[in-house]
């Protein structure tokens, strides 16, 4: 419960964090809100080295109208999102979302990036913004670029991301009045989903992914197609766990949480058709 | 002339304080001189659930900076120390030739912050022979490997040793209409105080002192002096604020006993708090019963017979879990219950775990948890509705002593009044009504009823009785000095209301003192919902004693026969009857009496016996058929405590009772993988219950007062407990009773519902 030693430096903008973060490699980690890391360090299943705190870099925390998306600085809180009217206005999946992640002192310091960056299939947003077909802008030593949400989650707390680059920014397409739902299973209120389902359906378009379904959020595409050929939602649900590889733990056996997804799936669309 | 205060919703004095600048627990005494330049203990833990030890070395982790000292148990010289109740279970404070559970102390280190101590219990090298973990109760019982060899099995404590007589099998229900046998789980849980165990420890002039977060001061001192070849007059314990103890903290520790030592060898005060992980591994764990339950009885709902075979769980040591079976589990296996014949045997059973206490309730709920589990199977059987099978065999109001076939004596006893309260509050008719027309509609949400009633013991282990001690100050305040020792409950407002009846001294004018074993030598702490009835009616007695001799002193003053003295309790004067213009206060009088030794009166007072608190509980649960998820609607509490000191202080008790009872029934549960690791040792693995999983908990009034003590008083902190845990799982199996299940063990969790649904045919 208590971190193995470690250097502590403050950046003050993206540059210095990358720059500072280059100098180090792999012994460096950004350090956001601190609440997938820390609870890591605490139980020495994280060591690292160095963290570069980019918590103050204060010109990243943004929620704007980008026209056909909204733009988001990746330092945003949780809370900011819940409370967002943008974002209540034009993705209402995402704002409520994050009013699910955790408990109140959770989603004050917790942020938008890092819950991304952490790639943590059990977490709430990178699964909601997969399912939005956001795109993720990372800052490097050598400039920018940008990676599909699809394109992103790589392996159990694996991204594309590189060691020393910086997510900057979480771009969502405006949901353009689709009908949504984000069904959140789990023991008590403030815990992690053993599995989730965040969704939206406009007509025959629809898009459904799974939070902790798998080692890497789930795109449940062949429930997205599905939809997109005309199949009821009963029938569109019983695909809910093809792309999905679960595994057993305390709270759930691997067949159990193909079932919930089944079911939760099914009752997301429900609610998205209506 | 005011009324009394006794009875009144007082609110409680002691949270200002906690509200505002908050509490001064054991890890906050950083302005304590005595404990200037303590260093700070880490125990580096056992990593593995069974083992011998082959080498431990510790050079590396004493070369890390800041280490002060590093200590196995053979450098302190440390032997086996034999178990109370079984002396061939033997262990050392720390670890030395075997382990026992994940978590068992091996090495202290002394360093000069607590993170250093953290870096360097990581360098700690053991090397151990790994044995089989058998964490599991029902494997160690038969295994043939023997955890303590010495005792040659992993039974260590068994009712027919004990000369009880043994259960007689299936002939036992000869003649029985109807016979149902279940195997019931009662699940290990952990007690989770918020604030976990910590102490500081500082010798000064030769004595030990030591603050600890304890729930008995005076019993911690003993064994903390026993522990340290010292005399009890050489030890002082103190206790600070205590963040909570469910009885996790009744009994002191290895980690704690060893440290006056620790300090000694270093020649320093020392402090050790332990983290949360530690905290789940090594504070004592409570319940971990295994129930073998034959209930037989006619086909019109008498039961006849009643057999039970527990298994009880200790854990990997002789604590006082081992116990609980066959003298707390075992005399209330009646229940309420008027039922001719019982037989009842129990076997406590070494396991690979951390050791297992009395958590709250200690035994009486488990017993509960079986006799309510049994009649709604054999309701279940009959057809018959739960509540009318408890009616039909509850025992009838009595008010003289009355002992079940078991051999238990209850003091005095309503049980179908409670039951007829709670069912009307529950609005019961109403309520199945609702279910049938869910059951015809086959909604996906099911809802489920469960009734239970309930009789425990309080106050039911020695001292029977308690000491207390009133002074009053020259200024007319009274500081009063009691045994027993809060940690949540609201003594100093209750001790002040007690006081303040007697005395007339206004309740902001009356102190508590408590858990300093100098200033209050003799107590039995707070446990067992002993407090009220044994502390407080020492406090009201001795208060009341107090009044008397001022009457004496003023009688002397006013020149008056002490016969014709009054006190006016609205002013805290005494004058003489019929005379109030010439009076003397509290003030005048203790400075008056300070020749003799000032105005005060101490006293061990006893009871006659334990008291038996019952009641009936109603939960009402919704149950998702499609995801198995239970949400707790409501939950209906008829605790009768007898005669009510506070209802304030009784609700309080009953909410935090009900969380924890609820939490049990539906998501609570200590696991340990294959290899006896725990996979459950921090609160986001552990199910603790938040305010969001609690429903609305309805509390409804029932007094009825006992003979046993003055005050006509019984105890609380334990009942909601006891009341509701049954009645929460009966509502989650009598949700789904209409597609064929019977049982589901607890924790009721969303994938055990499930599976029940799931494997039905
Ligand atoms: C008690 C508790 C309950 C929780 N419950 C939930 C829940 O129900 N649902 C849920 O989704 N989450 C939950 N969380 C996690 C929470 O949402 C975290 O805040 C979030 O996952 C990580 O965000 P952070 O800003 O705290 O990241 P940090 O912990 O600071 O960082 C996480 C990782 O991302 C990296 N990182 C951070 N920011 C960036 C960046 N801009 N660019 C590149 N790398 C970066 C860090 O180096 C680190 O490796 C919970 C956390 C706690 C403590």
């Amino acid at each position: 419960m208590i971190p193995a030693p470690f250097d502590y430096k403050r950046a003050s903008s993206a540059a210095e964090a990358i720059s500072i973060v280059s100098q180090y490699g792999d012994d460096a980690k950004f350090l956001a809100g601190g609440h997938s890391l820390l609870p890591l360090m605490k139980l020495r299943l994280a060591q690292p080295a160095v963290l570069v705190d980019i918590a103050r870099v204060n010109d990243l925390s943004y929620i704007r109208d980008a026209g056909d998306h909204i733009a988001i600085g990746a330092l945003t809180r949780h809370t900011e999102l819940e409370r967002s009217s943008l974002l209540q206005q034009h993705i209402p999946l995402l704002s409520h979302a994050a009013s699910h992640v955790g408990d109140p002192q959770v989603r004050h310091r917790g942020t938008l990036g890092g819950s991304i960056a952490h790639a943590d299939p059990a977490s709430d947003l990178p699964a909601t913004t997969l399912a939005l077909g956001a795109t993720y802008v990372a800052q490097g030593p050598n400039g920018t670029r940008q990676i599909a949400a699809s394109d992103f989650y790589k392996g159990f707390l694996e991204s594309a991301l590189s060691a020393d680059e910086m997510l900057t920014e979480i771009r969502v397409p405006k949901m353009d009045g689709a009908g949504w739902s984000f069904q959140k299973f789990n023991r008590r209120a403030q815990d992690w989903a053993i599995v989730g389902v965040a969704a939206w359906r406009k007509g025959s378009n629809a898009g459904v992914a799974l939070v902790n379904m798998g080692s890497t959020p789930i795109l449940a595409s062949s429930v997205n197609q599905a939809i997109a050929q005309g199949a009821s939602v009963e029938d569109a649900a019983r695909l809910a766990s093809s792309e999905a590889e679960p595994q057993d733990d305390m709270n759930a056996s691997a067949d159990y949480r193909r079932h919930l997804a089944s079911v939760l799936v099914r009752r997301a669309l429900e609610q998205s058709s209506r | 002339m005011g009324g009394s205060i006794l009875g009144n919703r007082v609110l409680r004095k002691e949270d200002p304080k906690f509200l505002t600048v908050g509490g001064k627990y054991v890890d906050d005494l950083l302005d304590e001189s005595l404990l200037a330049g303590a260093l700070h203990v880490t125990y580096a833990r056992s990593t593995v659930a069974h083992g011998n030890i082959r080498s431990i070395d510790t050079s590396d982790a004493a070369s890390m900076p800041g280490i002060v000292a590093v200590f196995t148990g053979a450098d302190l010289g440390l032997t086996p120390q034999p178990a109370t109740f079984n002396p061939m279970v033997a262990r050392s404070a720390l670890a030395m030739d075997k382990v026992r559970y994940v978590g068992e102390p091996i090495v202290a280190i002394i360093s000069e912050t607590r993170e250093q101590g953290e870096d360097a219990a990581e360098m700690v090298i053991v090397d151990y022979d790994i044995l089989e973990a058998l964490t599991d109760i029902e494997k160690a019982l038969t295994s043939s490997i023997h955890i303590y060899e010495s005792c040659g099995s992993n039974a260590v404590f068994d009712t027919t040793a004990l000369g009880m007589p043994d259960n007689t099998g299936d002939a036992f229900f000869e003649g029985c209409e109807v016979v149902v046998k279940q195997r019931v789980l009662n699940q290990r849980v952990a007690p989770c105080p918020l604030e976990v165990r910590g102490a500081a420890v500082a010798w000064v002039d030769g004595r030990l002192y030591q603050w600890l977060s304890t729930q008995h001061a005076q019993g911690a001192r003993d064994s903390i002096a026993a522990a340290n070849g010292l005399e009890a007059s050489q030890v002082r314990v103190i206790t600070p604020d205590v963040g909570g103890g469910f009885g996790a903290k009744i009994g002191s520790y290895p980690e704690e006993q060893l440290l006056g030592r620790l300090s000694k060898e270093v020649g320093k005060p020392l402090r050790w708090r332990e983290t949360r992980s530690e905290s789940m591994m090594a504070l004592g764990h409570g319940r971990a019963q295994v129930q073998y339950l034959t209930i037989g009885g006619t086909r019109d709902g008498h039961v006849t017979a009643y057999q039970m075979h527990v298994l009880q769980d200790c854990g990997a040591w002789f604590d006082m879990g081992a116990i609980l079976a066959p003298f707390m589990t075992r005399p209330m296996s009646s229940g309420v219950y008027a039922i001719p014949k019982i037989e009842c045997r129990t076997t406590s059973v070494i396991t690979n775990t951390t050791p297992v206490v009395a958590y709250r309730g200690a035994g009486r709920p488990e017993a509960t948890a079986a006799i309510e589990r049994a009649m709604d199977l054999f309701a279940a059987e009959i057809g018959m509705d739960a509540a009318e099978v408890r009616r039909k065999n509850l025992i009838p109001k009595f008010d003289e002593p009355h002992t079940t076939v078991i051999g238990q004596t209850y003091d005095v006893g309503d049980y179908e009044v409670a039951l007829d309260k709670a069912l009307t509050a529950a609005n019961y008719k109403d309520l199945r009504a609702e279910q049938a027309r869910r059951r015809s509609a086959v909604d996906v949400k099911q809802l489920g009823i469960g009734v239970s009633v309930y009789v425990e013991i309080t106050g039911g282990v020695p001292p029977m009785g308690e000491t207390a001690k009133v002074e009053i100050t020259d200024d007319g305040r009274a500081v009063v000095y009691t045994g027993t020792s809060p940690h949540g409950q609201g003594h100093a407002t209750a001790w002040s209301m007690l006081t303040s009846e007697q005395t007339g001294i206004p309740m902001d004018n009356i102190e508590l003192v408590w858990g300093d074993t100098d200033l209050v030598p003799s107590g039995g702490g707070t446990m067992g919902s002993r407090s009220l009835q044994q502390g407080g009616v020492a406090v009201f007695k001795v208060a009341g004693q107090v009044v008397d001799k001022a009457k004496a002193v003023a009688a002397r003053l006013l020149e008056a026969n002490e016969e014709d003295i009054v006190l006016d309790r609205d002013r805290g004067a005494f004058h003489v009857a019929g005379t109030p213009a010439v009076a003397k206060t509290w003030a005048e009088l203790a400075v008056a009496s300070k020749a003799e030794g000032g105005l005060k009166h101490e006293e061990m007072h006893s009871v006659s016996g334990a008291t038996f608190p019952f009641g009936a509980h109603v939960s009402v649960v919704e149950v998702d058929t499609e995801t198995g998820k239970v949400s707790l609607l409501k939950q209906i509490a008829c605790d009768d405590a007898g005669k009510v000191l506070n209802p304030l202080l009784l609700d309080g008790q009953i909410h935090g009772g009900v969380a924890q009872g609820a939490a049990q029934a539906l998501l609570e549960e200590v696991r340990y993988d294959a290899d006896g690791n725990p996979v459950t040792s921090n609160l986001a693995d552990y199910a603790f219950i938040s305010a969001a999983e609690m429903p609305d908990i309805q509390v409804v009034h029932m007094e009825t007062p006992t003979f046993v003590n003055p005050l006509g008083v019984k105890g609380i902190g334990e009942s909601g407990t006891i009341g509701s845990t049954p009645a929460v799982q009966s509502a989650v199996v009598d949700a789904l009773a209409h597609l064929g299940i019977r049982h589901i063990d607890m924790p009721c969790t969303p994938m055990r519902v499930w599976e029940a649904l799931h494997g039905r045919k």
